[in-house]
């Protein structure tokens, strides 16, 4: 029996800014809409509802009811920032399944405009809480600094992740930190949480965005380039840091493998990468754990260049560190992905990008979600 | 708040915050599969078993990694900033969290020798806490 193939075929995004006047749900909704308007579709044709917000204990039944949509598949699936990525592969199996045909997938909030700071439901390890570790960076912090022994990776080649972060964002009018800043800068800025400092963390901001899942017989006859779903993977290997049991690979291996093998497709097709940068670590393990480059290599790749103009364009937007980051980035990553392979990114268009990936890390490097995208098939 | 925020010891975590009492830290050890893990669970990570007992190991270890926290929003951890969190990598093989104390921030390695002291919270609760060792990790 063939596969049934799905297609992303609306993407959007809503209230990336600093200060917003709507709710977490207005945002996911305006979200959503938007989603839909770009695939040419209407509210009242989605029948799968995924969502995941820090705002909501039951998000997928909060946008639904919001929507006006009674769906026959709901998933408010939390792997934190991976869970929309994950959301991806769910809605594929049950659109393959038949369970349902057109489903949305959405994230949002409003935390820099109500506290200016993290809105998160995160638990604490009982293992972990007497001893003040700071959520999330110090779990960051500790990985890095093992990385930076066992591998060599200096403070310079963390450094400049945050330099060329900013350097797409110049090119994206809707980012919001898009001013240039220097490998100095970043090591000038206050230390956090040893080896990381304040410009080697991501954005506080507002911010949602949706995508839309459907069939290709169904996308073809909708008005946009569709982005083909080729391969998705999911792994965790922990929840806590503490429980990590080797501080320099994650789980993206093998949840990258899977993505891979699915697609029939390997690093080397790729035209655009998303890696989820929430720490300037982050894009260096990433860069490594999906097989751009071997374990310990991921700061000299990250020097060789991974900006504008180079041969491996990674986090076009500007990403985490300097487009947005309201809590959970994944969202992101995908729409993205979607408008540079369709072409739709202006001064920041990777030419022409047919493939594409999109890997996002959850909770401290625990959770993991892979796509493979491509406009081709 | 001026105390350290104290853990929650119910259930198999119960043995080990209060083993610090004789100065002793214990791991939990299945005895199906005899190997030791952290942190304590009702049952074995490794196998599934449930005959879990605890062995007293000998409170030395290595750091295997760690970080400098500059800053908390917390007023008992604010007042003691820069402070350290390590993952302490015990001779007996598991890898513990704790604050490392007693020294310079500036001057913890990777690969530095440590051994265990406990904080007294009271309510039997003794926090196990590391500080350089002289003489190496035994």
């Amino acid at each position: 029996m063939t596969r049934t193939e799905v297609a992303i075929v609306g993407a959007a995004e809503a209230e990336v800014n600093w200060t917003t006047q709507l709710s977490a749900v207005d945002v996911m909704a305006v979200a959503t809409h938007r989603a839909l308007a770009d695939a040419g579709l209407r509210v009242t044709d989605v029948d799968g509802v995924f969502a995941i917000s820090p705002y909501f204990w039951m998000p997928s039944l909060t946008l639904a009811e919001y929507l006006g949509v009674q769906p026959r598949v709901s998933d408010s699936t939390n792997m934190g920032g991976a869970s929309v990525v994950a959301h991806v592969g769910h809605a594929m199996r049950a659109i393959q399944a038949g369970a349902c045909e057109v489903a949305v997938i959405a994230y949002a909030s409003t935390q820099r405009s109500d506290t200016g700071r993290l809105v998160t439901g995160s638990d604490t390890l009982p293992y972990e809480r007497p001893y003040g570790p700071l959520f999330p960076i110090s779990s960051y912090a500790l990985v890095a600094q093992r990385h930076m022994y066992e591998h060599g990776t200096t403070r310079g080649q963390l450094a400049q992740v945050a330099v060329t972060a900013r350097k797409w964002a110049s090119l994206n009018p809707s980012a919001l930190k898009p001013e240039p800043i220097t490998v100095n800068d970043v090591l000038a800025s206050p230390l956090v949480s040893d080896p990381l400092r304040r410009l080697d963390c991501c954005l506080v901001s507002n911010g949602g965005g949706a995508v839309v899942v459907t069939t290709a017989d169904r996308a073809r006859r909708l008005p946009k380039t569709p982005v083909h779903v080729l391969g998705t993977g999911e792994s965790h290997s922990h929840r806590h840091i503490a429980a990590m049991r080797d501080f320099t690979t994650t789980a993206a291996v093998a949840c990258g493998a899977a993505a891979w093998e699915m697609a029939g497709r390997g690093p080397c097709d790729m035209d655009v990468v998303q890696i989820y940068d929430a720490f300037t670590i982050n894009t260096i393990i990433g860069l490594e754990d999906l097989g751009f480059c071997p374990k310990g290599d991921g700061g000299r790749l990250i020097e060789a260049g991974t900006g504008p103009g180079s041969k491996l364009p990674v986090n076009t937007s500007g990403g985490g560190l300097a487009y947005c980051h309201p809590g959970m980035f994944g969202i992101f990553l995908l729409v993205e992905t979607v408008r540079q392979l369709r072409g739709e990114c202006g001064a920041r268009q990777v030419p022409a990008a047919r493939h594409g990936v999109a890997h996002a890390f959850g909770g401290v490097f625990s959770g993991h979600a892979t796509v493979v995208l491509g406009s081709d098939a | 708040m001026t105390t350290r925020p104290a853990p929650d010891s119910r259930g198999p975590g119960r043995a080990y915050w209060r083993s610090g009492a004789d100065g002793v830290l214990r791991l939990p050890r299945c005895t199906a599969c005899g190997r030791l893990f952290w942190y304590p669970r009702t049952h074995c990570p490794h196998c599934g078993s449930d005959a879990i007992d605890w062995v007293a190991t000998g409170g030395r270890g290595r750091i295997y990694t760690f970080t400098v926290v500059r800053q908390s929003p917390e007023p008992f951890f604010a007042a003691r900033v820069p402070y350290v969190v390590a993952m302490v990598e015990l001779a007996e093989g598991p890898r513990v969290m704790a604050n490392v104390v007693d020294c310079d921030v500036e001057s913890v390695r990777i690969g530095m020798p440590v051994s265990v002291l406990f904080e007294d919270l009271g309510e039997d609760i003794y926090v196990p806490l590391f500080r350089p060792a002289v003489g190496g990790a035994g």
